[in-house]
This record gives C-alpha cells, sequence and structure tokens, in this order.
C-alpha cells in the first residue's frame, strides 16, 4: 500500500525550499492560475469542481461544488480560508501552510476567479505562528510577482489577501463563529437560519468559506480535470485525503491516501503498528467530536460513507490510536476537557452540560466515582444531545456540545466494565 | 502607556486592510500585546478610539479569546498541550515537571517574570506528541526530562528570540511531519512572533 501523492508531491520532492515561489514555479506552479485566466471561463472551473466531486475536508464533508454553486450575487463577495485547524488529533492543514503556502494561495486565485471575488482572508489560529509567517511570505512573494493585487495575470481582475490570526478558540473553526471572529466579534456561532455564509456571511455580505486541503486540491484538479479526480479513491469520497495519524503508534505522522483502504491497513501500513507491539484497544476515526471505534472493529474502510454507516465519522482525517494498556477514562475526560474548555458559553446545555461531564469524570477517575455516576453522566449527555443518537440531536446553536457527549456514549457502550470498576460496588442490603 | 505616533500609523495600516474597521481588533490587540506584554487599560483605551467601539466592546473581544492576555505574562509563556494525543503520550509528566522548575500551578506567573505556565488544549502537534509552546513557538517529542532541560535553559541563557528549529533539535524528539525547510524565524515576545504585512515594522 502507498501514498498517492497529489497535494504533497511538491513538498516531498523539495523538501528543502517547497515554500518559496520560484521552486513553486519551477514545477508547474501556478499553472492552474494562468490556464483558468487564459480560458477565462469562471462557469466551467465551477463544473470542474462539481465533477471532481470533491467533499469538504474541514470536517462536514460538504460537497464543494455544490458549496460554489450557492454563492449569492452581489457587487460584493467573499473567500474565507479556514485555516483554524484546531480538532484535536489534527495537523494536516498545518503541513499545507508550512511547507506548500503557494498551493493554497494558486487555489485561493482560481476559486476567486470563478466566483468573482476580490478579496480573501486566511483565518490562521493564533497557535499556529509559524506556518503564519510562512503563509505571509509567500502572500508577499505573490504581491511582488503581480499574481495577487491590481490586475493579476493581466486579466483586469483584482485580488487581495489577508492573513488574519485567529487568538486561542477552537470554536471558530465553526464557519459562523470564524466570521463573527474575524469581524471583530467574540468567536460564537451564530443563530441559523441563515443557514449558508454563501448567502451571508461575512459582513452579511455572500462569502465562501473553505478548508486549506480543500482550496489546495483545486490547482491539481484545474491542471488536470475533474475527471481524473473522480477517478481517484471511492464513489462519495474521490480524490486523495490527507490523514493525520497520532497516538499509540510507532511512526506517526500525515499520509496522503485514496480513501477507501481499512483502518487497520491504514495503521500497519503507515503507523508501522502498535508501539512496543500492543494491540489497539480503541481508536478515534475522525477527530476528537468522533465516536470511538474498537480494537474488533479495524476493518472498518477509511471513507466518510463507510465510517457514517458504523456509526461515527471520518471528521477532520484524525485518526488517533490507543494501546490495550490506555486508561479509557482519562482519555475520555481529556476530551470532555477539552470541549468543556472551548465551549463559546452561549447555549446552557453545552456549557454547563460540558463542565458537569468533566467533574464528574475527573471523580470517577480519581476513585472518587459514585455508584449513580453512570446515569448521571448518560443523564448529562442526553440534556445535551437527546436520545445519544448518531447523528446526534442538537439542544445547542452549534454541534461542540454534542460533540463533548461522542467519548461518554463510546466510553459506554464498549468499555463499561472498565468504568464500573473504577466505581464503588452496589452495597446490597440482604447480601449473602 | 498610551500609544504613540509610530504604533499608531501601524495600527492605521492594519485598519487599511479590512473591509470594516472593526475586523482589525484582533491584530490590534496583538500590537498591544507585543509591546505591553498583555492588554493594559491605555491600549483598551486607544483601540476603542482607532476602531470607533467602546471600551467595553473590546474588552468583551479580548476576554473571549486565550491568546489575549489580561495580566502581563513572563518572559517566557510555555504552553503544556493536554490534548488526547499528548494525555496519552504521557503530557502529564511533563506538566508536573514544569511545574516543579517553575513553582507554578496552571495561569501563573513567577515573581522574576521569566516564566509563565499554560496548559492549553490541543496546539496541532500530534504527531510529536507530548508538545510545548514557547511564546508560541512549537517543539515536539518533549520527554518529561527533555521538558526539564529546556526550562533550566530558559532560566540559565535568557534567550532574547525563541527559535523553534533551535529548541527542537536541542529538547525536542518525535517531529508531526519532517519540518524539513531550515528556518531562523522565531518570536521575541508573548506575542505570536508574526507581522502584517503592509505595516511598517520590519521583523
Amino acid at each position: 500500500m502507498k501514498e498517492t501523492l497529489l497535494l504533497t508531491k511538491h513538498m516531498r520532492e523539495n523538501p528543502e525550499n517547497s515554500h518559496l515561489i520560484d521552486v513553486y514555479e519551477k514545477n508547474n506552479g501556478y499553472s492552474a492560475a494562468r490556464k483558468v485566466f487564459k480560458e477565462n471561463n469562471p462557469g466551467d472551473v465551477i463544473e470542474e469542481i462539481k465533477t471532481s466531486n470533491i467533499r469538504g475536508r474541514g470536517g462536514a464533508g460538504f460537497p464543494t461544488g455544490v458549496k460554489w454553486g450557492f454563492l449569492a450575487e452581489d457587487e460584493e463577495r467573499y473567500l474565507v480560508i479556514n485555516a483554524d485547524e484546531s480538532e484535536p488529533g489534527t495537523f494536516k492543514d498545518r503541513i499545507l501552510l508550512e511547507r506548500d503556502p503557494h498551493q493554497l494561495i494558486e487555489g485561493i486565485i482560481v476559486t476567486s476567479f470563478a466566483s468573482n471575488i476580490s478579496k480573501a482572508f486566511i483565518y490562521i489560529r493564533g497557535e499556529y505562528a509559524k506556518p503564519a509567517r510562512r503563509v505571509q511570505d509567500a502572500v508577499e512573494q505573490a504581491y511582488e510577482k503581480g499574481y495577487l493585487g491590481k490586475n493579476i495575470f493581466d486579466s483586469g481582475k483584482d485580488l487581495d489577501v489577508v492573513v488574519h490570526l485567529g487568538a486561542g478558540a477552537y470554536i471558530c473553526g465553526e464557519e459562523t463563529a470564524l466570521l463573527n471572529s474575524l469581524e471583530g466579534r467574540r468567536g460564537e456561532p451564530r443563530l441559523k437560519p441563515p443557514y449558508f455564509p454563501a448567502v451571508k456571511g461575512l459582513y452579511n455580505k455572500p462569502t465562501l468559506v473553505n478548508n486549506v486541503e480543500t482550496i489546495s486540491s483545486v490547482p491539481w484538479i484545474i491542471n488536470n480535470s475533474g475527471k481524473d479526480y473522480a477517478k481517484l479513491g471511492v464513489e462519495g469520497s474521490t480524490g486523495t485525503r490527507i490523514f493525520s495519524l497520532s497516538g499509540h503508534v510507532n511512526t506517526p505522522g500525515n499520509f496522503e491516501i485514496e480513501m477507501g483502504c481499512s483502518f487497520g491497513e491504514f495503521i500497519d501500513n503507515f503507523g508501522n503498528g502498535i508501539k512496543e507491539n500492543k494491540s489497539v484497544k480503541a481508536y478515534i476515526p475522525g477527530g476528537a467530536s468522533a465516536p470511538w471505534f474498537t480494537g474488533e472493529q479495524l476493518d472498518i474502510k477509511m471513507t466518510i460513507d463507510d465510517v457514517a454507516n458504523a456509526g461515527s465519522m471520518l471528521g477532520s482525517g484524525a485518526v488517533v490510536v490507543m494501546d490495550e494498556d490506555t486508561n479509557l477514562v482519562l482519555a475520555a475526560k481529556s476530551i470532555v476537557s477539552f470541549f468543556a474548555h472551548e465551549s463559546c458559553g452561549q447555549c446552557t446545555p453545552c456549557r454547563e452540560g460540558t463542565t458537569w461531564l468533566e467533574m464528574i469524570l475527573e471523580r470517577i477517575a480519581s476513585g472518587r466515582g459514585r455508584t449513580s455516576d453512570i446515569d448521571l453522566l448518560l443523564d448529562v449527555c442526553d440534556n445535551i444531545s437527546p436520545g445519544l443518537a448518531w447523528p446526534p440531536q442538537m439542544t445547542t446553536i452549534c454541534p461542540l456540545g454534542p460533540s463533548a457527549v461522542s467519548p461518554i456514549t463510546s466510553l459506554m457502550g464498549s468499555f463499561r466494565e472498565e468504568v464500573e470498576s473504577l466505581l464503588p460496588k452496589k452495597v446490597l442490603i440482604n447480601n449473602e | 502607556m498610551s500609544w504613540d505616533s509610530k504604533l499608531i500609523d501601524r495600527a492605521k495600516e492594519i485598519i487599511e486592510l479590512y473591509p470594516q474597521k472593526r475586523s482589525a481588533l484582533g491584530p490590534l490587540l496583538y500590537l498591544a500585546q507585543e509591546k505591553e506584554g498583555y492588554i493594559d487599560d491605555d491600549s483598551v483605551v486607544e483601540i476603542s478610539k482607532l476602531i470607533g467601539i467602546t471600551e467595553v466592546q473590546v474588552r468583551s473581544v479580548a476576554s473571549f479569546y486565550t491568546m489575549y492576555k489580561q495580566e502581563p505574562s513572563g518572559k517566557y509563556l510555555l504552553s503544556v498541550c493536554k490534548s488526547i494525543s499528548c494525555e496519552i503520550n504521557n503530557s502529564k509528566e511533563v506538566i508536573d515537571n514544569i511545574k516543579e522548575f517553575t513553582g507554578l500551578a496552571n495561569n501563573e506567573t513567577d515573581i522574576e517574570s521569566t516564566f509563565t505556565f499554560e496548559e492549553v488544549e490541543c496546539i496541532g502537534a500530534c504527531g510529536g506528541a507530548p508538545a510545548v509552546q514557547i511564546n508560541y513557538e512549537t517543539v515536539e517529542g518533549v520527554t518529561p526530562t527533555k521538558a526539564l532541560e529546556l526550562c533550566k535553559y530558559l532560566k540559565e541563557e535568557v534567550p532574547e528570540v525563541i527559535v523553534a528549529d533551535e529548541l527542537q533539535d536541542k529538547f525536542g524528539g518525535t517531529k508531526s511531519f519532517d519540518w524539513a525547510i531550515e528556518d531562523n524565524s522565531g518570536t521575541s515576545s508573548t506575542a505570536p512572533g508574526f507581522q502584517i504585512i503592509g505595516t511598517s515594522e520590519e521583523k
């Protein structure tokens, strides 16, 4: 089993200086941008993206071409790149920002051309200071060459790109929270409707919000074709995808593959198995928000639909492997604490519920649990996400609250005994 | 301290980049933090005047985000990740060691203003767990022992600029991916080392 390198090809072949514009251009860089300006048919570009069937790489998996098609007519329209990568386990956008920023900028140029946009923002999380510097340098190089700014590629069109730094809020990965943040407000998700930023987005103007990996795929699709892209991977999950592998594997990292192999093959092949030859107790298939799978479920295929059918999600493509000795209560607590910390505080079920879940798990983990704690955990979860179903029912504006429920339902579904073993035994009044 | 004309010019250049003034609020808060080490009251007043919103609105936004510090930080902001991949790769021991060395609890600054310690959520370095940031420069694969050495180094050598590559070589281990590109960029304050282009102050 091998990687299929589309997005990470250039950086692999030019490890020392893939971030420089000259090196990028020498390797066919900016040819997609030249091509679209030469052919000068925005409709064709959107068609090509629709044909490729690429689905958003941020987590929700929404078809990108369809999203572009929604963009309402207006004199002012914006493109916002979501580089607020913060889902625990995920570090794939970081490599694209650090090592191939021009690929992203070229994707921005093509996307802006297709949708007649003249102002784009790259919203990078504040903790990614170094990746942000690389992108900033690359933007500057592109301005110098005349690929950004006024009359780009002598096309008569203008395009400005601003790199905007976030300030440490996971919730800003949610697109409407990101837009609020970019407007200089608290990063609180907006009430829906209006459902799509493509109609009412930044400054209430039509706005495309796309993930770094999605837009970085655009130059390849234009240089080749949507058809060629759709041939890769499997139906419903076309193209390649960069998976971030971490946890108890021997060789963690980012691996670009065609979707369709099983998690077990992926972990063996690229992670080179589990540290100290241990076995897998559980793994997270798509970032901290995704319900876990057990070590017996390693044959599930890595596609958006297969994972959804098995009761979880491929999400951000972050695979976190936990070996047989992992304390799963502590693991669940870590995830719940994350959501408790990152809750924006607007909705009561999320703000209060996540904090309660954290407190209860903390006392169970430290041996101070009560026999009633499992029921209490599930009750709190039920108040955040009624019925504990997947995909989750919501009582909140955004899915952050229900995401904190995932590790608890996973724990209770497959590892209830492990939790019970930490609790005091029920005292029977007439015991023998 | 109120802002001098140079800083105000820079702030105005940043505001120019955005279709609406208020969007510059985030970058201006970083400008304040770069200067003072935290969001001080005078900067809040300056920013509110520049953008045309109230001081309370500025504070309301500043207090929402963890990277805008409401109190002065030490020279080095030590942020240790405790999210899932780091948690299962022993970040607790890294945290304990740093706490013991610095004598600090979460979100505290020492009396000499050398260190501020904080436990943070995922910093996108999961393949290099456990990971640490010093003034937002990432070092990956930091063992509990290396974490101690890192603290000692900062305390004794007192480097002016934090360069991730340099610290990674000295104190890091497994990385999330091959960093490959040689990089000497870094930061000299507890605000992320990032300058907005088109604004006058060079790195």
